[in-house]
């Protein structure tokens, strides 16, 4: 709201609808003072974002000779477990049969192997739920049982009970020979 | 802190620095003359307690961090030195252990009195909220707190802790790696723990500040809840409350020494003393005792990201109690249906807590195979977990607000010399002493 009284002289520091130089070195100020709170800002937060080194973790690879059919061998694998399991046919044919219907996260067995290769099953070894690892073999479901919260893991690594969300997690990885797969 | 101070300076030094920094009037207003009502029970000594044990938890805590090494290789093995070979570490550090159970056993009572006595009730909103942020504060000071000697449940609690914010939709998984500093919960996330429980409970010490201060604005809450009417209704807090709070800490202190000396490990999880392996979770994952109703309300809900809503709602509705409940009376002594109530709240609290250490799908009655509804058997700690926390939010969202429009109060007293002067066996003395009082 001006308030100049017609004929006074006007008076260079009155507020008004056009930003005088007072104004102007106001919004400056603040607008430094903000671009420079967040220049330190984003710093201050992407510290602690993984690390170049944590980044450049190697991929790794693995002897699937050393499993022998019904074991499964627990890597360690960017901190955290992976799982490579030998499937018996009985444990893939069960896995095959059963109707997407009944899953939680459907997801056809094909989808969980590489092609030609339904033996092995390479799964990050953490439940989708809260991060504990499932213990081989356990559950109603013969896959993996997880002991924190009571998920059921089947013999393609699917959810089927309990409250985790999705099914165990399949990494890249590649077969670089019949016996050799890199993981990563 | 507020009204009118009557501290007088009285040696020369004393008046000189009164005009420079008034620190000695403000101690002597804070914890000498502030009038304090005159009926305060045991019940009210619990702030005096735990401004003890957060003292004694921040010194103990820096010297444990003279000898601790934040490492994920060498974090287990420093706890152990700490424990074995630093002079006098095994006392340091099984009081700071004992000291965060203590903490909590404290913040519990003094919350329960603070619902009790209705002391989140206007004009105390601000003093309540703040204690709820206290409380917060603390929460996240001890899960990171007991991350630190990197133990199994150390680590395995780290991760299904910090996996709660992955539950969030779209950023829940950035999240997590943030906090994580990698794609596990690793080295990195050790170091940032530590620094922020370093940090915390500063920021504790900071809020403890203000909590105090608005204490003083508002003047204590009493177990009758009526307001202070004139000075004949409070006491100078010096002698009469410094004594009783002191009398109070002597035997809070004996109960804490009592699992210092002779029980130090009995509210810790011996799977803590095994170091911390990635690869293998524990059969059994439990947080503390004091985090175990919230475990509960976490585990009761079938989908991940309700589970966790519901963690934090039963936290966040804390804040909120000031406008949910709707009574005029604040003490829950002249508000017997209110009463009842409340007491069945500690009890599910309780049982929550109970359900929260038991495995999900274990059996309430042993034995006993009943009814399977949805996805668990009735007699089940699952389906005990639920109705528990049906009742938790229930108190909060419904009975509260209901109750304070539906229930009839007891007569409450004009003041709080009131009950004392017309009971029945003062009544000669209160005759002579308080005429105007007499009906």
């Amino acid at each position: 709201m001006a308030s100049t009284v017609v004929g006074e002289s006007p008076d260079p520091h009155a507020p008004g609808e056009d930003p005088n130089r007072r104004d102007f070195i106001h919004i400056a100020v603040v607008a430094a003072a903000a671009g420079a709170a967040v220049g330190i800002g984003w710093p201050l937060v992407n510290q602690m974002n993984p690390a170049g080194d944590t980044l450049a973790l190697a991929s790794i690879e693995f002897d699937l000779s050393k499993v022998a059919a019904g074991q499964q061998v627990v890597l360690k694998w960017r901190g955290k477990p992976l799982f490579v399991r030998n499937r018996t046919p009985a444990e893939i044919a069960k896995a095959v049969a059963t109707p997407l219907g009944d899953l939680p996260d459907p997801q056809t067995d094909d989808a969980r192997h590489k092609p030609g290769k339904p033996e092995w099953l390479v799964l990050i070894g953490t439940c989708t739920h809260l991060g504990c690892v499932p213990t081989f073999g356990g559950g109603d479901y013969g896959g993996w049982f997880c002991p924190c919260h009571g998920s059921h893991y089947d013999t393609s690594g699917r959810i089927r009970k309990g409250p985790a969300p999705k099914n165990l997690e399949v990494p890249t990885y590649a077969f670089l020979s019949d016996t050799k797969v890199k993981i990563g | 802190m507020s009204g009118h101070s009557t501290y007088e300076p009285k040696s020369g030094f004393e008046r000189w620095l009164d005009v420079r920094l008034p620190i000695v009037r403000l101690m002597n207003d804070t914890i000498v003359t502030f009038p304090t009502p005159k009926n305060l029970n045991y019940w009210f000594t619990f702030g005096g307690i735990l401004a003890l044990v957060l003292g004694l938890q921040i010194v103990t805590g820096i010297v444990l961090a003279m000898h601790y090494v934040p490492n994920a290789d060498m974090a287990f093995a420093s706890v152990e030195r700490i424990m074995r070979d630093v002079n006098y570490g095994w006392l340091i550090r099984y009081m700071h252990s004992n000291g965060a159970s203590m903490f909590f056993l404290a913040v519990y009572l003094h919350m329960f009195r603070g619902l009790y006595y209705g002391s989140y009730k206007a004009p105390r909103e601000v003093l309540w909220i703040l204690g709820c942020t206290i409380y917060l504060v603390m929460i996240i000071t001890a899960f990171m707190g007991y991350v630190l000697p990197w133990g199994q449940m150390s680590f395995h609690g780290a991760v299904v802790i910090t996996n709660l914010v992955g539950s969030l939709p779209i950023v829940g998984g950035p999240i997590t790696t943030w906090l994580w500093g990698g794609f596990a919960v690793d080295n990195a996330t050790l170091n940032r723990f530590f620094s922020l429980h370093y940090l915390l409970p500063f920021v504790i010490a900071g809020l403890v500040i203000l909590h105090i201060w608005a204490l003083h604005v508002t003047g204590n809450n009493n177990p009758t809840g009526v307001n202070v009417k004139s000075e004949n209704d409070t006491v100078p807090f010096h002698p009469y409350y410094t004594v009783k709070d002191g009398f109070a800490i002597g035997v809070f202190l004996l109960l804490y020494m009592s699992f210092v000396f002779y029980n130090p490990n009995a509210l810790g999880d011996p799977v803590n003393y095994v170091p911390a392996n990635p690869l293998v979770t524990p059969a059994h994952i439990v947080p503390e005792w004091y985090l175990l109703p919230f475990y509960a309300i976490l585990r009761a809900v079938p989908d991940k990201l309700g589970g966790v809503i519901l963690m934090f709602g039963a936290i966040a509705v804390l804040f909120l109690l000031p406008w949910l409940d709707t009574s005029k009376v604040r003490s829950m002594r002249y508000r017997p249906t209110a009463r009842l109530y409340f007491f069945i709240f500690v009890f599910v609290s309780l049982v929550l807590g109970y359900c929260g250490g038991q495995l999900p799908d274990g059996q309430v009655i042993p034995g006993l195979s009943g009814l399977v509804l949805l996805d668990a058997d009735i007699n089940s700690f699952v389906w005990l977990s639920r109705v528990a926390t049906l009742y938790y939010f229930a108190y909060f969202l419904i009975i509260l607000p209901m109750l304070g429009l539906t229930e009839t109060p007891l007569p409450v007293p004009e003041s709080i010399s009131d009950p004392v002067l017309s009971h029945p066996a003062s009544t000669p003395v209160g005759a002579m002493a308080a005429p105007e009082k007499r009906g």
